[in-house]
C-alpha cells in the first residue's frame, strides 16, 4: 500500500529562508517572553532561550511573530539584496 | 432471524452490526432514512459512536476520511446529487487508502428534478478508487455492506468500498431477510487495523507534495489493490457463503452454462431480469443471466460467454450504456439496450421483449429507438 506520507525532517523543502523579503528582529530589551511569537510561528523556527531565537535559514519572514507580539518586540526589516 | 424491512432500514441496521465508531451525515433530500434511522440507534444508546452532523456531503466524506485517519471504522450514507458533491473527496478516500464504507441510495441527477432510480450518480464516481457494490435486493444490501468492511480492511487492499442500491424500488420497500445474530457478525468482521493513522506520538504529515515518479507508484499501488481485490472479494463471498449460507462472487450467474442468449445487468433491474430468464426457459429459449456485484474491481474474468445482451441504467452522453461499453474489450457479440433512465419501470416482460429483439439483431434506447 503507497500513499502520501512524510515523516518530519528539518528542511525537507529546502532553505525556505532565501524565499524571505523581510527579517524580524527581536528588541531583547523589550521582550517580556510571553512566547507568542514561539506559539504562532507556523515554521516551528523559533527556539525557547533566554530570549526567542529565529533559525533564518528556514524563517520565511512572515511577519506573524510581530504581528503577535504584544509588546512590538520584533520589527520586520527589507532584506538588503 | 428473519426481518421484513425497508432498503434504507436494512443499511442502516447493517452499518450498526459493523459497529463504527464514526458517522457523519448531512441528512437532506436526496439523502435518505439511512442515516435518520442510524441518529434512532444512537439516541436509544444502541449504538456506541460518534455520530456527527456535517454542513454538506463534502463534509461528511471530509470528516469519514479524517476519522479513518485517526484509525476507526467509519460510515456514511448518500444518494445523488450527495453523492455528486463529495467527489473530490471520494478521489482523496481513494489515494489516502482509508477504507471508509459508504452507502449510496441511486437516484438520478436533475435537472429535472427526479430521485427515482438511475445508476448514473455512482457509475459517474467510478474512477475515483473505491470498491463498487451493487445490490439486487435487500438481503444483499445487508450481507455487501458487512463483507464491504472486511473486504476494504483487508491489508492487501485498503481501498474504500460504496455499496450501491436502487432508489425506491429497494430503499422504500419491504422485503423479508436473514439478519444474523450480532455475535456472529463479529466473529466474521474483526476489528479494524489501520494501514496508516495519524498519531501525536508518532507525527507523519499525510498529503505531502509528492514528485512525479512517486504519484505514480502511488497509482500503480492502487491498480494493483483493485486487482488484487477480484481474488479477496471472492474469498470473503465464499466466507460469506459458508457461514450464513449465502456465497458471493464477484457477478452471480444464473442459468448461463447452455444458455443461446445471457442477459449482464446489475441491481434491481438484475431480480426483474431473472424472472424474465425463467418465463423464457418456460417457452423453450435457452435465456441467462449475469448479476454484475462488482463495478470496481470490473469482473472481466466472468463474462465469458456470446451472445450478451447488456441492459445499462446510466447513460454516457456521446458514447452510450456505460457497462456496455466498459464490456467492449471483450470479445464476444454483444447488444446494448438503454432502459428505465430516470426511475422508468422495466418489468420482466421489457426484459422478454429485449431479448427478441436482440435474436432479430436490434439494439438501443428501449423503447424510444431500438433498430
Amino acid at each position: 500500500m503507497k500513499t502520501a506520507i512524510s515523516l518530519p525532517t528539518l528542511g525537507a523543502m529546502g532553505k525556505t529562508g532565501t524565499w524571505r523579503v523581510f527579517r524580524p528582529i527581536i528588541d531583547v530589551e523589550k521582550c517580556i517572553k510571553c512566547w507568542r511569537c514561539w506559539i504562532f510561528c507556523p515554521d516551528g523556527v523559533i527556539s525557547r532561550d533566554d530570549y526567542p531565537t529565529i533559525d533564518l535559514e528556514y524563517c520565511k519572514g512572515c511577519g506573524i511573530c510581530a504581528h503577535e507580539c504584544p509588546v512590538d518586540a520584533i520589527k520586520m526589516e527589507r532584506e538588503k539584496k | 432471524m428473519i426481518v421484513i424491512d425497508t432498503g434504507n432500514n436494512i443499511a442502516a441496521l447493517a452499518a450498526k452490526m459493523a459497529r463504527p465508531k464514526v458517522i457523519a451525515a448531512y441528512p437532506i433530500t436526496p439523502q435518505t432514512k439511512v442515516v435518520e434511522r442510524i441518529a434512532e440507534f444512537v439516541e436509544k444508546g444502541e449504538l456506541d459512536t460518534e455520530y456527527i452532523h456535517v454542513e454538506s456531503e463534502h463534509s461528511a466524506m471530509t470528516a469519514c476520511i479524517a476519522a479513518s485517519a485517526t484509525g476507526v471504522r467509519t460510515f456514511t450514507a448518500t444518494a445523488s446529487h450527495g453523492l455528486l458533491l463529495m467527489h473530490e473527496m471520494l478521489h482523496w478516500a481513494g489515494l489516502s487508502r482509508l477504507p471508509v464504507v459508504m452507502v449510496n441510495v441511486n437516484r438520478s441527477i436533475g435537472p429535472g428534478w427526479n430521485i427515482w432510480s438511475d445508476l448514473n450518480d455512482s457509475l459517474s464516481q467510478r474512477d475515483t478508487g473505491w470498491i463498487q457494490f451493487y445490490a439486487s435486493s435487500n438481503q444483499e444490501i445487508f450481507d455487501n455492506v458487512i463483507q464491504a468492511y472486511k473486504i476494504a480492511e483487508n491489508e492487501e487492499i485498503f481501498l474504500p468500498a460504496m455499496v450501491s442500491y436502487d432508489g425506491f424500488i429497494l430503499s422504500h420497500t419491504s422485503m423479508p431477510l436473514d439478519v444474523p445474530d450480532q455475535s456472529k457478525i463479529d466473529a466474521f468482521l474483526p476489528a479494524f487495523k489501520p494501514g496508516w493513522t495519524l498519531d501525536v506520538e508518532h507525527p507523519i504529515t499525510h498529503g505531502n507534495i509528492v514528485s512525479p515518479k512517486p504519484y505514480m507508484d502511488i497509482r500503480y499501488s492502487m491498480e494493483k489493490a483493485m486487482k488484487k481485490a477480484q481474488k479477496i472479494i471472492q474469498e470473503v463471498g465464499e466466507e460469506w457463503g459458508k457461514k450464513f449460507g449465502r456465497p458471493y462472487g464477484l457477478v452471480q450467474e444464473y442459468r448461463c452454462d447452455d444458455a443461446d442468449y445471457v442477459f449482464v445487468t446489475m441491481a434491481a433491474l438484475a431480480a426483474e431480469a431473472k424472472v424474465a430468464v425463467d418465463n423464457l426457459r418456460d417457452k423453450g429459449e435457452k435465456a441467462g443471466l449475469i448479476n454484475l456485484r462488482t463495478v470496481r474491481p470490473f469482473p472481466y474474468s466472468q463474462l465469458k460467454y456470446d451472445n450478451m445482451i447488456v441492459i445499462d441504467r446510466d447513460i454516457s452522453p456521446g458514447l452510450g450504456g456505460i457497462i456496455y461499453h466498459e464490456m467492449k474489450k471483450l470479445n464476444y457479440t454483444m447488444y446494448s439496450f438503454i432502459a428505465g433512465i430516470g426511475g422508468v419501470d422495466v418489468s420482466y416482460k421489457d426484459i422478454e421483449r429485449m431479448y427478441q429483439l436482440a435474436q432479430d439483431d436490434k439494439e438501443g434506447w428501449y423503447p424510444l429507438e431500438v433498430k
